[in-house]
């Protein structure tokens, strides 16, 4: 027998080492990474372009005088550079995220697929109507889903979020208002004080009045408020409500809000940001609403990219129909599909244009391929297991943590930190989720509840995963109930210790720049 | 009217406090507001010669999480603002009624001073908060 | 359901934990007579990916891609060769499904690209700061009008006769909705400096375009001159982001505001959407900017790191009070730009922008050759406006015939204008010498 003498051990030995300091400034599989700034240089380049002939050029003297000065990288730099920034980053595909209202659903890699297919993603928007009829049908069929679901007549497909659908609705409205003759005397918008920060943006951006409405002790809109707010009418334009809220719970009274609005001559905004927990179980359109927008990239899980691009189609009824803003697809009787793209014929009451083109095509593809994949069954199943899920964690938490509402929620479970020691806030308990490898909760939102954690599982998760989440986030609580100071200083485990907000905003540093050289030491 | 020879300050429900002499007053922010804010990172500040009615939107102070209106507590016009809190705005929290001082504004009505609060009746306020 | 992992033991077990019968318990709140029974009417139930992908694909078949034969549409949209590795990196799962970095202790990597992006469309447009992006070139042109109206405290907005026409419009709406009056210039070819004129000492901004929708490229350094003389500010817009490598950039001409579409450096055609609006303003104006900024920082140890700032300005904390009501961005879209941008360089980007204009070049001197054709742009970048001696519309749908596309006809755009026998065109990089060889051939054919 021959025998190799140069074996390395294979039995780990116990050494105890604090803390470790290494050269490169990398740990392990986490690599350290420069700037793209600090490590391209303006010669380098990761593109071969061909040589240009040297044609004289015709730009008349109106030519780039200064060179933009900007770094390269080759191919493989590139690549690995947004490589290791990227494993900074948490996602969805890596574990659970349970930011509530934000709705971080699994993203189907099927989708990706189908938006990258040459005829939906290299198709311009302009080119002839006659070569793009697939996509005007693409349109038109994510349209009659969106239509159904909601049992709304319309839709406006153009808005590119939540918030520009947002302004979409409330833009229907003050046209409608305009058209009533009563656009400047009907100013004033109802927004309950727990509604989303964007409610109240918007409607002042569309030139209304905020008037904020209490919530009860249920969570809901308090209707005492709401009729004393509606004793004087004839300034109200209309409301603008989340349902479910963003409390997560259904409003028990939404009907009779519907109605009071109307009767007051108002118009009802719902804020359509949480349909998620509803489609295929309720639909919004015999709630009574108006107008709603449906995020795309949380109800029918198109990806959030780290803060973008959304979608925000917008329902409207009979009532804001005829106000939709350009562009919508129409099919003639030919069975072509063609784009109203001016305010004139079937578009003449429309209140205008509100971007580019004709919305978030790229959204669309990968909506309705979700949509298409799950069908009216499985969107109900998904409605209900978010639900059930999010359930499920309050049932487990709300033992150890403080649920400032009685019953049962929607998709999204709402603690309070009331239940934490003195000194401890939400914050520490969010930070230290990081550590325990999740995404923390939605923090201090909705404003309503002091300390707020809002959770939303979704119904991606399975029961092990979320039974994982809630034992971790369990620990923390009584952590927090307990006054564990170690809390105050999470996370310790993640890519970055907590960063200095403070010192961003009072000296802004927004952009790279040479670092300043220090002038010579002057010879002696 | 009330003449104050001697500087008299006076305090208003939106923790702003407000110190008259003769036809000026000097307008700030109560300890107690800038410790509800947190740190201060912005103080945006009127222009000399701009005039305000009570309850007018006079300056802006916004710490990380947060963006308040300082308000006009009395009719007036600007004379003279704290410049120095543009660069510095944690100013506002380390020296809020001396340092921190946001604006002076010339009193239109002397008798609007009568109806804010004294140290006394401001300390009672913010104890039933 | 290969989407949903509950099983239904799961389910039943869940079900005891919570206490409750069945998830009808959950929804007790609905009104009785709005409960659904069953699943919605008249929707097709779930379906396999085969199935869905059949489906799909079989829609994607009918509309003509750029890619698939000689193509000549801009117009504020360009088909750019985009590198194979930029899909891959936007592709990466920890960028595709992250959201918005609110904890940036597990998102340096989006804050990081953010601060390059930001970086980087500052030095292209020659300003002092640009934001995290906004949804698209013509929203940010809106937000800039309306940005301009708190800055300067007055309330009228001045648009020049080139501007994109979907901008003007989006910029109408949303200054109308707000009281703002909009007072827009005659639609012309080469008509930016007529700005100039019109500028008086009630406007918040003049808004100008250049390379503007005709193609024309204006030096809009008197525009800028003449509005800070009446204390106003200039806006500068631009739809091809490829020709800042060449063409004098918003901050060289003294803008105050430069806002633009992003989608050529990165981003593909997508029917219009989504894109990536690039906004960038003068240091003075930065507290007044919409949208989110990412800035410099460090950690509890020191360390340097990125976070997202100045966020009082924003609706989560102004409420009605906000800069805009934006919360999104267009992130994965400005990661596409940013690694697009970073393989090229500042070198790539200038050869690249040669290369296009080159192409547009030899575009125009092949159509001039054919009988009857009429170049109207004076001084172009990549794209430019001709005349034909027939209705463009139709000639549009002869040349479709013979398999191009030829570009959009100027009624499209402008539709009350007079302009049935104008055609806008373009020519990128991606246009060979052949291509432009068979436009000239079959236009000569048409007319």
């Amino acid at each position: 027998m021959t025998m190799n003498t140069q074996g390395r051990p294979t039995t780990p030995e116990s050494v105890s080492m604090s803390s470790i300091e290494t050269v490169s400034g990398s740990r392990g599989l986490l690599q350290h990474e420069d700037l793209l700034f600090e490590i391209g240089t303006p010669e380098t380049t990761g593109v071969d372009l061909p040589a240009p002939k040297g044609t004289k050029n015709r730009l008349g003297g109106v030519a780039r005088k200064v060179p933009t000065g900007l770094p390269g990288l080759s191919e493989p730099q590139a690549v690995r550079h947004y490589m290791r920034l990227s494993q900074k980053n948490y996602a969805i595909d890596l574990g659970l995220f349970p930011l509530g209202s934000c709705t971080m659903k699994h993203n189907p890699r099927l989708n990706e697929k189908m938006a990258r297919l040459p005829g939906f993603g290299d198709i311009h928007p302009l080119q002839p109507q006659a070569t793009v009829q697939g996509a005007l049908e693409l349109i038109d069929e994510l349209a009659t889903w969106l239509k159904t679901l909601t049992n709304m007549p319309s839709v406006a497909m153009s808005p590119k979020a939540g918030a520009h659908g947002e302004f979409c609705g409330m833009m229907a409205i003050r046209q409608a208002l305009i058209a009533r003759g009563e656009g400047d005397t009907r100013k004033r918008v109802l927004v309950p004080e727990s509604a989303h920060g964007t409610n109240p943006a918007t409607a002042v951006q569309c030139g209304f009045i905020v008037d904020e409405i209490k919530a009860n002790k249920r969570g809901r809109v308090d209707m005492a408020d709401l009729k004393a707010k509606l004793e004087k009418s004839d300034d109200i334009a209309g409301i603008m409500l989340t349902n479910p809220n963003t409390c997560g719970l259904f409003e028990t009274d939404i009907k009779e809000i519907a109605d009071l609005i109307h009767a007051a001559g108002g118009y009802f905004y719902c804020d359509g940001a949480n349909f998620n927990a509803i489609v295929g179980r309720v639909r919004p359109g015999d709630l009574g609403i108006d107008a709603m927008h449906i995020n795309l990239h949380k109800t029918f899980s198109t990806p959030h990219g780290g803060g973008g691009p959304g979608s925000g189609p917008t329902v409207l009824s009979e009532a804001l129909a005829p106000y939709a803003p350009v562009p919508f697809v129409v099919k003639d009787a030919d069975g072509m599909f063609r784009l109203v793209e001016d305010i004139e014929g079937d578009a003449s009451e429309s209140f205008g244009r509100m971007a580019a083109f004709h919305g978030q095509m790229g959204m669309f593809v990968r909506a309705l391929t979700y949509i298409l994949s799950h069908g009216a069954d499985g969107l109900k199943q998904a409605s209900e297991d978010a639900v059930l899920n999010a359930n499920y964690v309050q049932a487990r938490l709300k033992k150890v943590m403080s649920a400032p509402f009685e019953g049962y929620c929607m998709h999204e479970a709402l603690f309070s930190d009331a239940f934490t020691a003195e000194g401890i806030e939400t914050i520490d308990i969010a930070k230290a989720l990081i550590d325990e490898g999740y995404h923390p909760m939605t923090m201090y939102f909705p404003l309503v509840v002091h300390g707020a954690m809002l959770i939303e599982p979704t119904e991606s998760e399975s029961k092990a995963e979320v039974d994982r989440f809630c034992d971790a986030l369990e620990s923390i609580a009584r952590r927090a109930a307990q006054g564990d100071e170690t809390l105050k200083g999470a996370p310790y485990l993640a890519p970055m210790r907590r960063l200095d907000e403070t010192k961003a905003a009072r000296k802004p540093v927004l952009k790279w720049a040479e670092p300043e050289v220090a002038p010579p030491v002057a010879a002696e | 009217m009330t003449r104050y020879t001697q500087p008299t300050t006076f305090y208003t429900e939106d923790h702003e406090w407000v110190t008259v002499h003769n036809d000026l007053a000097t307008v700030g922010i109560t300890h107690y507001a800038e410790n509800a804010l947190g740190d201060i990172v912005f103080v945006e500040l009127p222009e000399v010669g701009a005039e305000f009615a009570p309850g007018d939107d006079m300056a802006v102070v916004e710490s990380v999480k947060a963006a308040s209106d300082v308000y006009a507590p009395i009719h007036g016009k600007v004379v003279e603002v704290n410049g120095a809190l543009t660069d510095k705005p944690e100013t506002v929290n380390e020296s809020p009624t001396e340092k921190g001082w946001f604006c002076v504004l010339e009193i239109k009505d002397g008798g609007e001073i009568a109806g804010l609060m004294d140290e006394a009746a401001y300390k009672a306020y913010c104890e039933g908060l | 359901m290969r989407y949903l992992p509950l099983t239904a033991d799961d389910r039943a077990e869940m079900l005891k934990t919570i206490g409750a019968k069945s998830v009808d318990d959950f929804y007790a709140d609905v009104p009785e007579s709005a409960r659904l029974h069953g699943t919605v009417e008249g929707l097709p139930d779930h379906q396999g990916e085969l199935a869905v992908e059949r489906h799909m694909s079989k829609l994607a078949a009918k509309n003509r891609a750029a890619s698939s034969g000689p193509f000549f549409v801009g117009a504020g949209a360009y088909k750019h060769h985009v590198p194979a590795s930029v899909d891959m990196i936007i592709q990466r799962s920890e960028f595709l499904t992250t959201y918005t970095p609110y904890q940036p202790e597990i998102a340096q990597g989006t804050l990081q690209t953010l601060f390059e992006f930001q970086t980087q469309v500052a030095a292209l447009t020659a300003m002092d700061v640009a934001n995290a992006s906004m949804y698209d070139g013509s929203t940010a042109c809106a937000e800039a009008a309306v940005m301009a109206t708190r800055a300067t405290r007055r309330k009228k907005v001045i648009l020049s006769g080139g501007l994109h026409p979907h901008y003007a419009a989006a910029t109408k709406m949303l200054c109308e909705a707000q009281g703002i009056e909009v007072v827009q210039l005659e639609h012309a070819i080469d008509g930016e400096l007529a700005l100039a004129d019109a500028v008086d000492d009630q406007t918040a901004c003049v808004i100008g375009q250049s390379p503007n929708t005709f193609g024309t490229v204006t030096d809009l350094s008197p525009v800028a001159e003449a509005a800070h003389g009446k204390g106003a500010l200039l806006v500068s817009v631009f739809t091809e982001a490829v020709s800042l490598g060449l063409v004098t950039p918003p901050g060289e001409m003294g803008a105050d505001i430069a806002v633009g579409e992003g989608q050529s450096i990165g981003n593909g055609l997508n029917f219009g959407g989504p894109y990536v609006g690039l906004f960038a303003c003068t240091q003075k104006l930065v507290r007044q900017m919409p949208g989110r900024l990412c800035g410099e920082t460090t950690d509890a140890e020191g360390k340097r790191g990125f976070v997202l700032t100045l966020s009082t300005r924003e609706q989560h904390i102004r409420r009605d009070k906000a800069t805009s009501n934006i919360c999104t961005n267009s992130g994965l879209c400005a990661l596409a730009f940013t690694a697009h941008m970073t393989l090229l360089g500042g070198k790539g980007l200038e050869q690249m922008a040669v290369l296009n204009h080159e192409a547009a070049c030899d575009l125009a001197d092949a159509l001039a050759a054919v009988p009857g054709v009429e170049i109207l742009t004076p001084r172009f970048f990549n794209e430019f406006a001709f005349r034909t001696p027939m209705n463009a519309e139709a000639v549009l749908a002869m040349l479709d015939e013979a398999g191009i596309v030829g570009g959009v006809r100027a009624s499209r755009l402008f539709p009350g204008d007079h302009m049935g026998d104008v055609i806008l065109c373009a020519a990128t990089e991606c246009t060979t010498p052949e291509d432009i060889a068979a436009y000239a051939a079959a236009l000569k054919e048409i007319i």
